[in-house]
């Protein structure tokens, strides 16, 4: 064993310089034989949901004027959780009301300072409550504890500290500008990040002296409604923030209601078009975050191991419930073998099943309709000709699980390599030359993310510049910062979140 | 001694560094304030509107990678450019009935405003690029980046001075650009064509159609490869057609209508940034 780990160690790469690897390098992950995972389940026994959460407007929680209500389900176990109220237009106006009301007679007259100070104090107690917070994010949404614990919640309460700070300092931040606030904003957001986005759309809006009415996903409202009472047990000036629950039909309503002045939305591109296209000729501001088919490249002179690991972490993240994922693989040819092989060997130790549980990798699928989707996709992928590899492990019987998927053997025009999937599905693809690696990653409507490996700098920069996406990760992937600004080229959106950049949505010069 | 009878100019277009007629053949008739003829315009068809922006992709590549201070030194080019002929400017408005000293005002705010973008080049990713202290062992950092290919739709007004003011902040941000020119002045503008071919400005970064909006701004607007419309129609109506064919590709609008084309106001680098993505690049720190 030894002796192969040496020759294995002093691998030549193409310009005959021994290439440091580890010393395991070439050993299969195999985690199982050596020890057995027991169920770790967080405790979720002092979280309380209640039966059936109503919309908060004017900083109550009020119910629904038409009385209806719709029911959101656990995904890993296909139970019910709750109801929550379903929103009509006229709920919408009221809502829109109090946030134009609270924009008029509050918010708008407060100075910055004072602002920022209540936007601290959400920060805070989004911390004081990130256990509770977690949990519920698992449970109504499906992901894993460990991200929501370790990356969801704690981003949420980052994203309202970086912008609580802003809010007395915007005039430094545009030269020879003096910004003003635009009023109300009409704030949709997706099911993959539920607080998290949340918290994308509200901290930058308050910041800059908006008031808000947000619709969270009708599949993971719960969050957003924990939210409501830290607004209101934050002592926020009533109407500030406005939650009106619902679906597509809430939405819509919200983003067609004339006393809005700004949507800010983040989903499906299809989605994004239908309201970039509803508000047109408004004067209504836009901002769209909208779907991805990411690139990530890995060239042959890539530490591979570490690529394994950014691999995984593009696609396999949060189930591919991700707008920036990793989802096409392009591989240059040399080590294309060897990697998918230790992609494979990866894939067999990671976890997938119960959301609660602090050794689950993989989560469930965030809801049946999505479940279809993806299981549509594979279907459409085989199909096309395509090779499919899915890793061995168990998935529990209840509940929408999918396991992690690899396709080989596609071709750019395949629409498992154009369209996005959303689920855990990579493709994979080779490539010779990095121009043609560029044209692959180039080559579909998208433009949100990329990545790409390799041990050269320059190679780095001239990958970077020549693929036209918002987002580079260069030997990472999947890293999120309040300060730094996140949103796509082409169709993947309009208008940028995160950091000074994402000041500019809320602001008119 | 009879006077000389002179040599009139027939107006084509300004596709890919070249001077094409339309390949539609068809012409319409450019009249003065007083309704008399100047010469005939040609009108573009959706085909010319396609082929223009296949054009403008096509240089896209090559113009946004050039350096920053190339990019600059070309737009200072087309002010000298501009300077250098003039009097063929002030002569071209002059026929269209302005007055001498209005034509003067026009050509002389145009020249300064390249030359005032021509500096931005430069800067703007210094002013406007950040490096973002994230919290993770990351370095990170975001710089702007143009947007793609840019449909230009220049108002009736002021043809030259419009024309000019909107598609020096779209180039100098390294965009390719497919403008429309004005419907009833659109003269003085196809010989800015001949200018910018004179200036080192790459075939194709800048593209010149003539001919009625109402046949070339639903081409323009709805096509796949635009990325961006940066519209000076202030109708309600055309506004609405831009916004609702921009969404079958998520296209960025910019609809600008400002009441002075002469004030500095139009002269910020804002107006550069509507037309650039901001790209974020990171990568770990560590040994």
């Amino acid at each position: 064993m030894s002796d192969s780990n040496t020759k294995e160690s002093l691998e030549k790469i193409s310009n005959g310089s021994p290439k440091p690897t580890s010393p395991n390098a070439d050993l299969k992950l195999d985690f199982a034989s050596f020890w057995e995972y027991s169920p770790a389940p967080e405790s979720s026994e002092h979280v309380k949901i209640d039966d059936r959460y109503n919309h908060f407007i004017n900083g109550e929680f009020v119910e629904p004027v038409k009385g209806r209500y719709m029911k959101s389900v656990n995904p890993a176990t296909e139970e019910i959780i709750c109801e929550f109220a379903e929103g009509t237009s006229e709920d919408v106006d009221k809502a829109v009301k109090a946030a134009r009301k609270a924009y008029e007679k509050t918010w708008s007259k407060l100075t910055g300072k004072e602002r920022g100070k209540y936007i601290f104090r959400i920060a805070r107690m989004i911390q004081e409550r990130a256990r509770e917070l977690a949990i519920i994010e698992s449970i109504d949404g499906g992901k894993p504890i460990r991200e929501s614990r370790d990356v969801d919640v704690p981003l949420a309460a980052a994203h309202f500290f970086y912008y609580a700070g802003w809010a007395d300092k915007l005039n430094y931040a545009f030269p020879g500008r003096k910004p003003k606030s635009l009023g109300v904003c009409g704030q949709i957001i997706p099911w993959n990040f539920p607080l998290l986005m949340l918290a994308w759309k509200i901290a930058p809006a308050l910041a800059t002296g908006n008031t808000v009415v947000l619709k969270p996903a009708e599949s993971t409202p719960v969050t957003a409604l924990k939210f409501a009472e830290i607004c209101r047990d934050a002592g926020l000036p009533a109407g500030v923030v406005n939650i009106v629950t619902g679906a597509g039909a809430t939405g819509s309503e919200i983003v067609n209601h004339p006393d809005v002045n700004k949507i800010a939305f983040t989903g499906s591109t299809k989605v994004g078009k239908i309201i970039q296209k509803s508000i047109a000729g408004t004067g209504k501001k836009l901002t769209l975050e909208l779907g991805g088919k990411g690139p990530n490249i890995v060239f042959e002179d890539a530490p591979i191991d570490q690529a394994v690991e950014g691999i995984v972490n593009a696609i396999f993240f949060n189930q591919g419930h991700v707008c920036c994922a990793g989802s096409r693989l392009l591989v240059q040819e040399g080590v294309a073998e060897k990697l998918v092989q230790k992609l494979k060997d990866r894939m067999e130790t990671l976890i997938v099943g119960d959301p609660l549980d602090k050794n689950t990798d993989i989560g469930a699928i965030n809801s049946k309709a999505q479940f279809e989707r993806i299981q549509s996709y594979l279907e459409i992928g085989v199909n096309e000709g395509a090779e499919m590899y899915q890793c061995s492990s168990k998935i529990p019987e209840n509940g929408y699980f999918c396991k992690p998927t690899l396709f080989t053997n596609v071709s750019q025009s395949n629409r498992i390599v154009q369209e996005e999937i959303f689920g855990p599905v990579l493709t994979i693809q080779t490539f010779r030359t990095p121009e043609e690696a560029i044209e692959k990653a180039n080559n579909t409507p998208y433009g949100l993310a990329s990545g790409v490996w390799t041990d050269k700098g320059s190679k780095i920069f001239k990958t970077g510049q020549s693929i036209r996406s918002g987002v580079m990760w260069s030997n990472t992937y999947n890293k999120f910062d309040p300060t730094s600004p996140f949103g796509g080229y082409k169709e993947s959106g309009i208008g940028r979140e995160g950091g000074l950049h994402g000041l500019y949505p809320y602001l008119t010069f | 001694m009879a006077d000389r009878i002179e040599v009139l100019k027939t107006y084509k277009t300004y596709v890919g560094g070249k001077f094409p007629r339309s390949e539609s053949d068809r012409t319409y008739q450019i009249k003065d304030g007083k309704g008399k003829h100047i010469a005939n315009a040609c009108r573009c068809s959706r085909k010319d509107v396609r082929d223009a922006v296949v054009t403008a992709r096509s240089a896209f590549g090559g113009w946004s990678s050039r350096s920053a201070y190339n990019r600059g030194q070309v737009l200072y080019r087309i002010a000298e450019m501009l300077e250098g002929r003039k009097d063929q400017f002030l002569r071209e408005l002059q026929l269209a009935g302005i007055k001498e000293k209005d034509a003067k005002h026009e050509v002389h705010t145009a020249i300064d405003r390249v030359i005032y973008f021509a500096g931005w080049t430069d800067k703007i990713s210094q002013v406007f690029g950040t490096v973002n202290p994230v919290a993770s062992a990351h370095f990170n950092f975001s710089s702007p980046d143009a947007t793609g290919v840019v449909g230009i739709i220049a108002p009736e007004e002021y043809p030259l001075l419009s024309a000019i003011s909107m598609i020096a902040p779209v180039i100098a941000g390294g965009n390719s650009c497919i403008l429309l020119a004005s419907e009833t002045n659109p003269l003085p503008v196809v010989s800015f064509g001949e200018v910018l071919h004179a200036s080192d400005v790459p075939a194709g970064v800048v593209n010149i159609l003539t001919g009625y909006r109402s046949e070339t701004a639903e081409t323009i607007s709805s096509h796949k490869d635009v990325n961006a419309l940066f519209s000076s129609i202030s109708d309600n109506k055309f506004r609405k057609l831009i916004d609702e064919n921009a969404s079958i590709n998520v296209k960025r609008t910019e609809h600008y209508t400002p009441d002075d084309w002469y004030s500095d106001d139009h002269e910020n680098p804002y107006l550069v940034l509507k037309f650039m993505e901001t790209k974020t690049t990171w990568h770990p720190v560590g040994f």
